[in-house]
């Protein structure tokens, strides 16, 4: 029963961090159908920006609540910048060529961007740990959770509402559903296509930085951050669905828990079980849970 | 006269939509066809169905005394009944000569294993590539890529692969669609003594009339997913519903209202 | 079939091996492992030609690798030979499994699945104690028909063995090229629906590629195993798969002789680049794909058969 409840709680928290760590993803496929590889950049620039951020406000001595706030919005700044830099400057030179190319353009880009992130942070390992250590533990029967972790749930939670009102609800998210939709026909209906590729995919960026951003303060930021947790996010995406918010939503949760799960209960599975289901979703069905397949012109 | 294609009580349905129905017919060995009907008539979907792309809701096919209902179309293919499209299907990055190799020796190859085995351009396959070529009139672009051919040399392309792994049945989808007015008739009589050449059994969809007038046996009309008229080119085309449906031409004031 | 690059690809051969013994040994060691490298780009080019393009191939590599390890550490096997053909042929034998589903799949989709299977393995791999988790293990040095090398000559026989079978498998997979499967990969990449309508499985077809280039990278994992004499989970990672598929960018798909010269020159300027501009090699290997990708998409071979190539058509 200890175990169940510890899966559950373990697979949530698991959960929102690849969530927070998908979503962007899965909003840049959907709308511009592209696998963007950098993505794990945004979240490495997003978790040593942070950490920058914690060493900043720790030194000047602010309290958490605002430490935590700057943390996040200078992770989300840079991401803003990267996003905009990468947009305009690589991506838009190769939209219209094969999926494949671009991916590995954005592959390129991120290999570029690891060294990058050398340079400015140099090689050592940076610790951001003041947030967590300062949200305290709550005590839950046996278990001790984390403040911090149910934090993370909540923004997760929060991301998602906000994402899924703003596609549905806001000009600019039914712009996007559009153009998710069928781009020609969104162009051809006045919707200026390029900005809405620029935005969303500054967004995306933003998202992945606050991803990692939140995460920095759970894990010892280092070099190579980014190159786990893009294989992660795509195992994610691939099981949601691209482009759905629900998607990216359950998909986080059905590998939080079975992760969770083969963690507490076969240890030796935790890694085989993600891209089991991850190769189980693509198989049966490769578009995802959540996003019917486009239909086939002959 | 034993039916080449026999055709039974052939149906194709999309979730509520109904494509085809009702269509039951015998093609004779070595007829030509025309098929006619307005876009969403249902010609396609029947050519679709009889070469596999499509799976018949219900109905059976037959090639000859065999059953083919269903088959997927590569099978159909390698059982003689081949076909040309209406946007031409041919492999842009490679030239005509290249095309043609690649089609005559799909054609000729049977199984993975021979085809690791083969080289393509094999006495054998470029003889018949070659054959292909001169047959078609195509010869002066030879070594021209297929994604710079000119459309009614693209048509014939796509038709020549069609022809090259010696078929017994030939369907084509709109041969002259995309073709000038002025070009329509010398591309249909070369496609055509090609083929009356092979002996080959002929269903064309054309929406030009006096094409099908000129070159086809029998005509079937395509209204609404079934067949409404099957005959002869001048009793087909002269036929009142087929004059108000399809080819738009006002019928004879009789004193009855027409439907 | 013995055309005039088939003939200088045989003698650049003759005379690598024949120049090996003049060498400095880190030059012999990195072209052992540039050329096993090779093989796996190889096997890309197979399927590249055909549209395809596997973010997993460290899935065959790896199989590769840990077979020859495996056999060696538990079995006791020694002899370089039978271990690499075992190696091959069970990488051979999980990608006909793995093809039935794979060859299903194209774009994006193949890529992802690809991924997923290798990362799969990785997974596998990591978490399993008996073949060494994170940390692999040593590989013990092979023996060549019963002879046992050690030092200079065991450098020496490990080149000239993936040599050999590099110039064997250059020989074969060109003239796989002139085959009806292999000349066919264009046209699946063109209209492969065209194909099926000219009587053709393209899903087998595409099997069959993925088998052969299972083979080649298993190949290539088992020489890499025996050249480093270390197998670790790494070999199978994503990262792996995509140095692999770099190098076949840079090198581009148009002929057998790029993958092998394609790979030489990029070990060779990855140890440069790690000695002289530490910290910056992915900035430049990042760099010069970006441009490849965006000015020269038939890869830096291209440039060479442009060079090369005497306007005759039809050949």
């Amino acid at each position: 029963m200890l175990t169940a409840f510890a899966i559950l709680t373990d697979g949530l928290v698991y959960a929102a961090y690849l969530f927070l760590v998908a979503v962007g993803l899965s909003l840049i496929f959907g709308v511009m159908k592209i696998l963007n590889v950098t993505h794990g950049s945004f979240y490495a620039f997003g978790a040593y920006g942070a950490a920058t951020a914690v060493g900043i406000y720790v030194e000047r001595g602010w309290s958490d609540a605002s430490g935590f706030l700057f943390m996040v919005l200078m992770a989300m700044a840079i991401g803003l910048v990267l996003g905009f830099v990468l947009e305009r400057g690589v991506l838009r030179f190769v939209y219209g060529k094969d999926e494949v190319v671009i991916v590995l353009v954005t592959y390129a880009a991120f290999l570029i961007l690891e060294d990058v992130i050398v340079l400015i942070w140099g090689p050592r390992s940076y610790g951001a740990y003041q947030p967590m250590v300062a949200a305290d533990n709550i005590e839950v029967g046996d278990l001790i959770l984390s403040n911090y972790d149910i934090g993370l749930v909540a923004i997760a939670a929060l991301v998602a509402i906000l994402s899924y009102w703003a596609l549905k609800h806001t000009r600019y998210g039914r712009l996007l559903t559009v153009v998710i939709f069928n781009r020609e026909t969104a162009a051809a209906f006045g919707i200026n296509v390029t900005l809405v590729y620029t935005v969303t995919f500054i967004i995306g960026a933003m998202l992945g930085a606050l991803g990692g951003a939140v995460m920095a303060p759970k894990i010892s930021v280092t070099l190579g951050i980014g190159v786990e947790v893009i294989v992660l996010a795509f195992a994610v995406v691939a099981i949601g669905g691209m482009g759905s918010i629900e998607g990216a939503l359950i998909g986080a949760l059905i590998v939080g828990i079975c992760r969770a799960a083969a963690v507490h209960l076969v240890p030796q599975l935790e890694l085989f079980v993600i891209y089991a289901v991850m190769a189980l979703v693509l198989i049966f069905r490769p578009h995802g849970l959540f996003t019917q397949a486009a239909p086939r012109k002959i | 006269m034993t039916a080449i294609l026999s055709v039974r009580d052939l149906e194709k349905t999309f979730g509520s939509i109904v494509a085809a129905r009702d269509i039951t017919l015998d093609v004779p060995a070595q007829q030509t066809v025309g098929i006619i009907g307005a876009n969403g008539a249902g010609k396609t979907t029947f050519i679709n169905m009889i070469t596999g792309h499509l799976r018949p809701t219900k109905g059976t096919i037959r090639l000859e005394d065999r059953d083919i209902t269903g088959w997927p179309s590569r099978e159909i293919t390698r059982l003689g009944i081949s076909r040309s499209f209406q946007v031409a299907q041919i492999f842009p990055s490679l030239t005509v000569f290249e095309n043609m190799c690649a089609a005559a020796a799909a054609a000729g190859s049977n199984g993975a294993f021979a085809r690791v085995l083969t080289p393509l351009k094999s006495p054998a396959t470029v003889r018949e590539a070659d054959a292909s070529i001169e047959l078609f009139h195509i010869a002066a672009y030879r070594h021209a890529l297929a994604s710079t051919l000119p459309q009614g040399i693209r048509k014939l392309l796509d038709i020549a692969m069609a022809v090259v792994g010696s078929p017994r049945v030939l369907l084509l989808d709109e041969p002259t669609s995309g073709i000038s007015v002025e070009e329509k008739f010398v591309v249909m009589d070369v496609v055509m003594s090609a083929l009356k050449s092979r002996k080959l059994t002929v269903l064309f969809v054309e929406h030009d009339m006096e094409i099908v007038a000129r070159f086809a046996d029998r005509v079937l009309a395509f209204y609404d997913g079934t067949v409404i008229a099957d005959g002869a080119p001048a009793a087909a085309l002269a036929d009142r519903r087929v004059q108000t449906l399809i080819s738009g031409t006002k019928p004879e004031r009789e004193g009855h209202p027409h439907a | 079939m013995w055309s005039r690059a088939n003939l200088f690809g045989a003698l650049a051969f003759i005379a690598v091996a024949a120049a090996a013994p003049a060498l400095p040994a880190w030059l012999v060691s990195l072209a052992t492992i540039a050329f096993a490298n090779a093989l796996v780009v190889l096997g890309l080019v197979i399927l590249w030609r055909a549209g395809l393009v596997p973010f997993g191939q460290a899935l065959f590599y790896a199989t590769g690798a840990y077979a020859v390890a495996l056999l060696s550490r538990y079995a006791g096997w020694r002899d370089v030979f039978l271990l690499v053909a075992v190696g091959a042929a069970a990488a051979g034998m999980v990608a006909f499994l793995v093809g039935f589903l794979l060859a299903r799949y194209r774009d994006i989709f193949f890529a992802m699945l690809s991924l997923a299977m290798s990362m799969i393995l990785y997974g596998v791999l990591v978490k399993t104690e008996t073949l060494g988790s994170t940390d692999g293990f040593h590989v013990e040095s092979g023996t060549f028909l019963g002879y046992e090398p050690h030092g200079r000559a065991l450098n020496l026989a490990l080149f000239w063995l993936v040599l050999g079978l590099s110039a064997v498998s250059a020989f074969l997979i060109t003239l796989y090229f002139r085959t009806v499967a292999g000349a066919l990969a264009m046209p699946v990449r063109d209209n492969e629906i065209r194909l099926e309508f000219l009587g053709i499985s393209v899903t087998r077809l595409i099997h069959l590629k993925l088998v052969i280039s299972g083979i080649l990278a298993g190949l290539g994992g088992a020489l890499a195993a025996l050249a480093v004499a270390h197998v670790d989970p790494n070999m199978a990672y994503w990262t792996t798969s995509g140095g692999f598929v770099f190098v076949t960018i840079l090198a581009g798909v148009g002929s057998v002789a790029a993958a092998f010269v394609g790979s030489l020159v990029f070990e060779l300027l990855r140890s440069i680049a790690i000695d002289l501009l530490p910290g910056f090699w992915q900035l430049i290997l990042g760099s010069a794909l970006l441009l490849t990708i965006l000015f020269l998409p038939e890869g830096l071979g291209s440039l060479f058969y442009r060079l090369r190539r005497a306007p005759e058509q039809g050949s």
